[in-house]
């Protein structure tokens, strides 16, 4: 017998054992494309794309992030300590301890969220969507790597079942599943994930004097590191003279002066700097950017609209210089915060953006200004893009009505 | 091209940064402002030549002149200089040139040969051919019967003016019935020598009333398609418009100048015949791709030509209407295939109803190849020997748009080829991740090479799902419709929505490209359709 036999005689009952049954499903499907024909009525052939394949792809272009995140997450905690001050010393040790945080935020990521995508397609009848893969791999890189697991578990039951199920699953969210997770946290918990203690990870405090907190995952390592004769995991201290300050809160202080005396430009670019997990590595996110927009799954439009439009804000804004925040150079702000990644991965979220050609450019325009707007004005959080694409993609159905007043009323002038 | 908007916010832009330049101290500012008063120059120079563009319009609607955008904008000269030039053939005629669309490249194309012996002797007249007509029509014939080619079978219980003719002559062996003893199909026996009925032709100079009659009874009528809703003409409206298209870009289409030979006279009668039934012109949409159409089609007189150019579907005449003479609110347009046309100028040359068709075997068959044959053949009996394999689907019509029938099945009214194609019901082991069998696709992850022809198979590679992908279908579809809210609107049965999209512009066949590309596999046809009937229901 083959082997796609063997696994068919394992199929449970659909009425008797409804969630098992929609989980060998969604296994079957994710090992073997369904023996599914076209109907007649229609097309007889389609394309080979689909939704699995497509939200595939945006995994894979999320992957650079990944494993640079994972590395910065035990390059910060080094620093923090002045050990192995270099990017590359310590390579084993800061990738292990990235990955030691890293893990347990993915794996609570994807079995909560699939886990009540089960439920519901199960209790629904259908098969299990494929949303939730590119909001799983989102989820981990926009949270702090010190979020409490069980936070973010909370979180992703509120996005998962208030910002999905209730509208009717994939396709149907009005608004982004990340950002309403972590939105979720800030309005919830909001000193795990502001202020400057959140953003390096693996201390019991982050102010000066404050101990290693090694678990025992650590002690595991430390032992292979010890029989490979390679450095070890020791308990320490974060030093005097470290801030955890990302460079937005220095912005917010000090302006440009107060970034630059801690962090030289390179670093913002280069990504070795604290900050949400995946957010810091702006090649990567740009190579990620470009690979989703050659393979047509992100919208072009809206990346460059909402460049022109913080580009436009900036320059205003250091026009302007009425605080400290402004006087940051326009070009600047591209390479601090998490402005690229928002502009490569939740703003070209199709489900929640404009769906028309000229209603993308009005919507990432917006985004760019809104969110600029807020990072530079607002006096609570220097972060503005979860929110301006969280209101944008409230607005996303009056702009789209919009140029659909336009088109219709183009076709009466023709008539 | 250019517009004065976008040139004003250039222009706002430019002026902004100058104070914010004048500020810095670099020494290559001075480069900086040199550019930007370059780009600034030029700014104004398109707002000149935009504003000029305009008030030339004015003028000229001032004066009555109609003018064609394509021929007077500043764009399509600059485009004429530097783009791609027209083709000689085209006689400095504008060209329509599409960029949206895409061209499906199949194995299995028809060879140029021409098969005379098919061997067919079943034909059949299927009443499911013709929208909204009832489905028990009034039979005129009983099984037994003989009929000559012309002879009338059955009309309409709704409109009984209009008669449905037989294609060949012969008995009528079987009036096969189908679901609620609605008729399916009405078959006859063809004789070795087909017998024509004669009819007496008016002639052209007779009043417009006395050739749509003689149409009517004639059976000449049930050839055309009106539009809206594709339906048959109705007696009482005129249309402003007909239109022809010359070309076929669907998958494994014929090549229409093939399926002409040898009928170059019977087209132009009925070129003739056509401009005599509308209030408007009759149109011709020619292919400007390629080589130069044949002279049957390029030197046609009596019709308007347009040139296209593009991937599919340039060929569908929607497309070619919406972009030169587009359906107006109320109004409705004719539509015939090439080979229609030459059967309505045979009736009007020799006053016989000749129904004969060159039709394309394509796809997964031993030798593909053109065949002669009469409307209503038997699939069977012109696929005799030639399945290569077992498990096939075989399509009356294109890929796209075609009906699935089997051996016993016969060609319906509108159908110029039959395609085979594999039957994909099998399982692939992360079919989705790694395709390992080339196929085609409109998407970058998926690596087309070129020329490459594919093998396709009937497997929908993926399972429905709700709309995700935006802007995919406008990829497809080369007119000023935005088809995904024209699908939401009909799911939602939203008559103003719908109306206001355009969904009297579209048929079937110009969303089939969309279906094709849809990542959720949404039954993007069978949705216009229902859309469609609402609206025609409407009134």
């Amino acid at each position: 017998m083959a082997l796609i036999d063997k696994i068919k005689n394992l199929e449970p009952d659909k009425e008797k054992s409804p969630l098992l049954h929609t989980a060998y499903d969604a296994f079957f499907t994710f090992l073997y494309t369904p023996d599914h024909t076209t109907v007649d009525g229609g097309a007889h052939i389609k394309d080979g794309m689909d939704l699995k394949r497509l939200m595939v792809h945006v995994v894979i272009a999320l992957q650079l992030c990944f494993l640079f995140g994972t590395y910065n997450i035990g390059h910060q905690h080094f620093v923090a300590m002045g050990h192995h001050a270099g990017f590359i010393e310590g390579f084993h040790l800061k990738l292990v301890h990235g990955l030691i945080q890293l893990l347990p935020i993915w794996i609570v990521s994807h079995v909560v969220g699939l886990g009540l995508e089960f439920i519901f397609a199960a209790k629904k009848g259908h098969a299990v969507e494929e949303g939730f893969l590119v909001s799983g791999a989102l989820i981990p890189l926009i949270m702090p790597p010190d979020v409490p697991l069980w936070i973010l578990a909370v979180s992703i039951v509120f996005a998962v079942i208030l910002g999905k199920e209730a509208f009717g699953g994939t396709g149907m969210n009005i608004w982004n599943i990340a950002l309403l997770s972590r939105v979720f946290i800030f309005f919830a918990y909001p000193t795990t994930i502001s202020g400057d203690e959140v953003w390096v990870s693996g201390f019991e405090r982050i102010a000066p004097g404050g101990l290693t907190d090694y678990g025992w995952a650590h002690g595991m390592f430390n032992t292979f590191f010890e029989w490979c004769n390679i450095a070890t995991f020791q308990a320490g201290a974060v030093v005097d003279s470290f801030s955890g300050a990302t460079p937005l809160a220095l912005a917010k202080q000090g302006g440009w002066e107060a970034i630059t005396a801690q962090y030289s430009a390179s670093q913002m670019w280069w990504g070795a700097i604290p900050g949400s997990i995946g957010e810091t590595s702006k090649p990567f996110i740009i190579i990620g950017a470009l690979m989703l927009i050659y393979l047509k799954i992100a919208s072009w439009r809206i990346m460059l609209g909402m460049v022109f439009g913080a580009a436009l804000t900036g320059i205003i804004f250091n026009a302007w210089g009425g605080s400290p925040f402004m006087t940051v150079p326009w070009y600047h702000h591209f390479t601090i915060g998490s402005l690229l990644f928002a502009m490569a991965f939740m703003a070209t979220d199709p489900v929640t953006a404009t769906s028309t050609n000229t209603g993308k450019w009005i919507y990432g325009f917006l985004i760019g200004f809104i969110g600029l707007v807020i990072r530079v004005l607002n006096p609570a959080y220097p972060e503005g893009w979860m929110l301006a694409i969280l209101f944008l993609n409230t607005f996303a159905a009056l702009i789209d009505h919009y140029v659909l007043e336009a088109n219709m009323k183009r076709r009466l002038q023709r008539a | 091209m250019f517009s004065l908007r976008k040139a004003v916010y250039f222009l706002v832009i430019f002026l902004i940064s100058q104070p914010l330049l004048a500020q810095s101290s670099s020494p290559n500012a001075n480069y900086t402002i040199y550019a930007l008063v370059g780009v600034g120059l030029f700014v104004i120079l398109g707002v000149i030549l935009s504003l000029s563009d305009n008030l030339m319009h004015v003028e000229a609607h001032d004066q009555g002149v109609e003018l064609d955008d394509k021929e007077t904008s500043i764009s399509s000269l600059l485009g004429g200089i530097l783009g791609k030039s027209d083709p000689s053939f085209t006689g400095g005629a504008p060209v329509h040139r599409f960029k949206k669309g895409f061209d499906i490249k199949l194995t299995g194309a028809a060879k140029s040969t021409i098969d005379t012996g098919a061997g067919v002797n079943r034909y059949a007249v299927r009443p499911s051919n013709f929208r909204g007509i009832a489905p028990i029509p009034r039979m005129e014939v009983a099984e037994g019967d003989e009929v000559k080619a012309g002879d009338i079978l059955f009309a309409d219980k709704k409109d009984p003016t209009i008669k449905f003719v037989a294609p060949v002559s012969g008995e009528i062996v079987e009036i096969r019935r189908g679901a609620k003893r609605s008729i399916s199909d009405v078959i006859i026996l063809a004789d070795k020598e087909i017998k024509y009925k004669s009819f007496t032709v008016p002639s052209l100079e007779s009043p417009r009333t006395e050739l749509m009659d003689f149409l009517a009874h004639s059976g000449a009528l049930t050839l055309f398609n009106q539009r809206p809703f594709d339906v048959l003409p109705s007696m009482s409206i005129v249309p402003e418009n007909i239109y022809i298209s010359t070309f076929d870009t669907a998958p494994l289409a014929a090549d229409q100048g093939i399926l002409l030979q040898g009928k170059e006279k019977a087209f132009a009668k009925g070129i003739s015949v056509l401009g005599k039934l509308t209030s408007g012109k009759v149109h011709l949409g020619l292919d400007a791709s390629g080589d130069a159409p044949r002279n049957v089609f390029k030197n046609a007189e009596g019709a308007q030509k347009h040139w296209f150019a593009g991937p599919h579907p340039a060929g569908n005449v929607g497309v070619q209407m919406h972009h030169t003479s587009p359906i107006s609110r109320t109004g409705k347009v004719w539509i015939l295939r090439p080979q229609d046309v030459a059967t309505l100028g045979e009736l009007f040359l020799s006053g016989t109803y000749d129904v004969s068709r060159t039709i394309a075997l394509t796809g997964k068959v031993a030798n593909p190849r053109y065949v002669k044959t009469y409307l209503g053949a038997n699939i069977g009996e012109l696929l005799k020997d030639t399945l290569t394999e077992d498990n096939v689907r075989i399509i009356a019509g294109n890929i796209l748009t075609g009906k699935k029938t089997d051996l016993d099945g016969f060609l319906n009214v509108h159908d110029e080829q039959i395609t085979v194609v594999t039957e994909g019901n099998q399982h692939e082991m992360f079919g989705w991740l790694l395709p390992l069998k080339p196929r085609p696709s409109i998407s970058n992850t998926i690596p087309t090479f070129g020329d490459l022809k594919y093998d396709v198979n009937t497997n929908t590679h993926g399972e429905k799902r709700a709309f995700v992908v935006t802007g995919q279908y406008e990829s497809m579809l080369p007119m000023d419709v935005l088809p995904q809210h024209l699908f939401k609107a009909i799911m939602a049965g939203d008559f103003e929505r719908m109306e206001g999209l355009g969904i009297n512009e579209l048929s079937e066949e110009d969303v089939a490209l969309c279906e094709f590309a849809c990542t959720s596999k949404q039954p993007l046809q069978a949705i216009l359709r229902d859309g469609l009937e609402m609206m025609s229901e409407q009134g």
